[in-house]
């Protein structure tokens, strides 16, 4: 499984990429509305948001899939890089704002004036967000920082399986309170939203959301092929080995909580820079995106789509959002328990998602192909060949 | 003193929630020595191991390696890289990987995440990889998932990861449990061939195996050294008949 990219891969890779990256913006640009074949800019800004979801669930996989850490506070990193940006993009709004202030509007609600007068009423920590190129490094930074400051504790104290799942669900928790604050100065439960440009372009734009769809489906491309390098190297062996048996990996001598501290500040990383660009595509960030049902959906993504592969989550992502966009529509009061149950579901009967679903119907198939051989042949023939027998077993259980 | 210790245990206490797993033992081993420890369930064997190897601390007392590195202080995996390799009594390998793979990432070299992450094969480690296979026997199944190995080939395996880190002592926990009589002597000729090149410490239940391998037996019984000597001169001890041997004997038809 580790190695170098098969050509079947590459392949099935490239397709995607191709349909991703080239059809669906050409068919949006070129192709006129009205045209069955056209993708409005509407419907292509929804699969950006997709495909950051996307970039979301890789990371989720890297660590749960991977390495055998079930983290439930991915969606902070998201939030965070998503905030990051956001701030600038609140900036950017200028005096265009329903206060016309050059402060964002909030800010002014919240009578942020005679607080910080000396800048204004903005708080400092905001100043060098005008800056984009401040901005983007802070969604990488923030989100590293966060996740390796709670990753050097936990990991150093050992804390491992459910432990480290509810604690970082904890984590999360925490946060989307501390974000919903009004006096934490990032908006509170309205978070940062009514955007209106970004690099000097109309962030409304078709051109715009054009590009952000492909920046999406870069970062997305980028992420997967991060991804697969990572886990064909040694390191990869090890991140496997950990989830495995990670006694035998530390008395080895790894020191195993160094590796794990790695793969979460990536995983951190890849989720603050899929929601940097979910934020402009969706136009808002808020503290509920922080809340843990959020981190909990990300999982079912990459459960239902495969864990321990890379084409799974990606799968997952787009397929349950997908899904999700329609039951929401049509029966949006039932779709937590559709959910759930699709989530019990795979866990009992796919375990290795939907890109395990071929490999089960060949097993099926194999099996229900032995039975009718069996079936026809006298006893006396098949008793002596244990070959035979095998297939057997289980049909014999039912 | 001419000859050097290469580990000494003296005067150790562990006490788990009031119940003394170890108490004010001591324990001198020679270099190259293959020392088999022997004692009833709940004597503090497998205790014993988790102090070397820092899964646990001591309450009082001192544990050196060689001359004087003082392992009381160290974690598991720095304690791993002085050259102390540990295998476990339920047999722990990689499952998921290949027999290859679970040798090669068991050798020898730097354990840093940045030296993984770039990290080649060189033809000196294939030809170590081929050289611990063959020592263990599993060459034919390089290529094989490590899940799929039957129960005794899979605590060869672990033991070839321990010889693939080529520790200077060996700490093995039951290497025959569950393994057929065959499989057991097979077992044993290859600690008995690996001595001398390694220190060993076996611990192990199993009498007919240690009548095979050991030199010197020490036997634990409560956490303390009950007795040392040859296993002739241990099983007429009349204080190990009394709470270990006698007690085998019945069992045995």
């Amino acid at each position: 499984m580790a190695g170098k990219f098969s050509q079947r891969e590459l392949l099935i890779v490239g397709l995607l990429a191709f349909i991703g990256l080239v059809l669906l913006p050409c068919l949006n640009a070129f192709v006129p509305a009205g045209n069955p074949l056209h993708v409005s800019t509407f419907a292509l800004s929804v699969y950006g948001k997709y495909l950051t979801y996307a970039v979301l669930a890789l990371g989720v996989n890297l660590l749960w899939g991977y390495t055998g850490i079930l983290s439930l506070g991915q969606c902070l990193f998201f939030s965070l890089g998503g905030y990051a940006l956001g701030m600038y993009l609140m900036l950017q709004i200028g005096k265009l704002g329903q206060y016309q202030k050059e402060i964002p509007d909030f800010m002014v609600f919240l009578e942020y004036e005679a607080k910080y007068p000396a800048t204004g009423g903005l708080p400092a920590h905001w100043i060098p967000f005008r800056n984009f190129g401040f901005a983007a490094l802070m969604m990488i930074v923030v989100p590293a920082v966060v996740a390796y400051g709670f990753g050097f504790l936990a990991f150093r104290s050992r804390i491992k399986g459910v432990y480290f799942s509810i604690l970082s669900q904890a984590l999360t928790y925490a946060a989307s309170l501390m974000f919903f604050r009004n006096d934490f100065t990032f908006g509170g439960n309205n978070g940062l939203t009514d955007f209106k440009f970004i690099l000097g372009h109309d962030i409304n734009s078709p051109v715009t959301k054009r590009t952000l769809y492909i920046c999406s489906g870069l970062l997305l491309l980028g992420v997967y092929v991060f991804c697969r390098w990572i886990t064909s190297t040694r390191f990869g062996m090890i991140q496997r080995a950990i989830r495995d048996s990670e006694n035998r990996v530390l008395f080895s001598g790894y020191a195993t909580a160094n590796f794990k501290l790695f793969v979460f500040v990536a995983a951190a990383i890849i989720a603050g820079l899929g929601g940097a660009l979910f934020v402009p595509q969706v136009g808002i960030i808020n503290p509920s995106e922080m809340s843990p049902e959020k981190s909990l959906e990300a999982i079912v993504w990459v459960a239902v789509g495969g864990r321990g592969n890379l084409l799974g989550p990606i799968i997952g992502a787009i397929g349950i959002n997908s899904l999700k966009s329609y039951a929401t529509h049509a029966f949006a009061e039932q779709w937590p328990y559709v959910l759930g149950l699709l989530f019990i579901f795979v866990t009992l009967f796919m375990p290795k998602g939907v890109v395990g679903l071929p490999a089960q119907f060949r097993e099926i198939w194999r099996r229900f192909k032995n039975r009718n051989q069996t079936a026809d042949l006298p006893k006396a023939v098949i008793a002596p060949t244990a070959e035979a027998e095998k297939p057997l077993q289980p049909t014999g259980k039912e | 003193m001419t000859k050097e210790f290469i580990l000494t245990v003296e005067g150790v206490t562990k006490t788990f929630d009031g119940f003394k797993a170890i108490s004010d033992l001591n324990f001198y081993m020679d270099t190259g020595e293959l020392r088999v420890i022997i004692g009833p369930n709940g004597a503090g064997k497998t205790t014993f191991l988790d102090l070397i190897t820092g899964r646990t601390r001591p309450d009082v007392g001192k544990i050196e390696f060689g001359k004087d590195t003082d392992l009381t202080q160290l974690n598991e995996y720095e304690i791993n890289r002085l050259g102390i390799g540990r295998k476990f009594q339920t047999p722990s390998v990689y499952t998921d990987h290949t027999v290859y793979e679970n040798i090669l990432l068991s050798l020898e070299g730097s354990r840093s995440v940045w030296s993984t992450l770039f990290a080649r094969i060189t033809p000196a480690q294939r030809g170590r990889i081929d050289e611990v296979l063959e020592t263990i026997g599993l060459k034919d199944k390089a290529r094989s998932k490590a899940g799929l190995l039957a129960h005794g080939q899979k605590q060869w395996l672990e033991i070839g990861m321990l010889l693939a880190q080529n520790p200077k002592l060996l700490l093995v926990d039951e290497p025959a449990a569950g393994m057929t009589d065959e499989e057991t002597a097979k077992t044993g000729e290859l600690l008995i061939s690996l001595a001398g090149k390694h220190s060993i410490v076996v611990i192990e239940h199993d009498m007919v195996f240690v009548r095979q391998i050991a030199r010197k037996v020490t036997v634990l019984h409560q956490g303390h050294v009950l007795c040392e000597g040859s296993v002739d001169e241990v099983q007429n001890n009349e204080r190990v008949i009394e709470v270990y041997l006698g007690r085998k004997k019945k069992e045995k038809p």
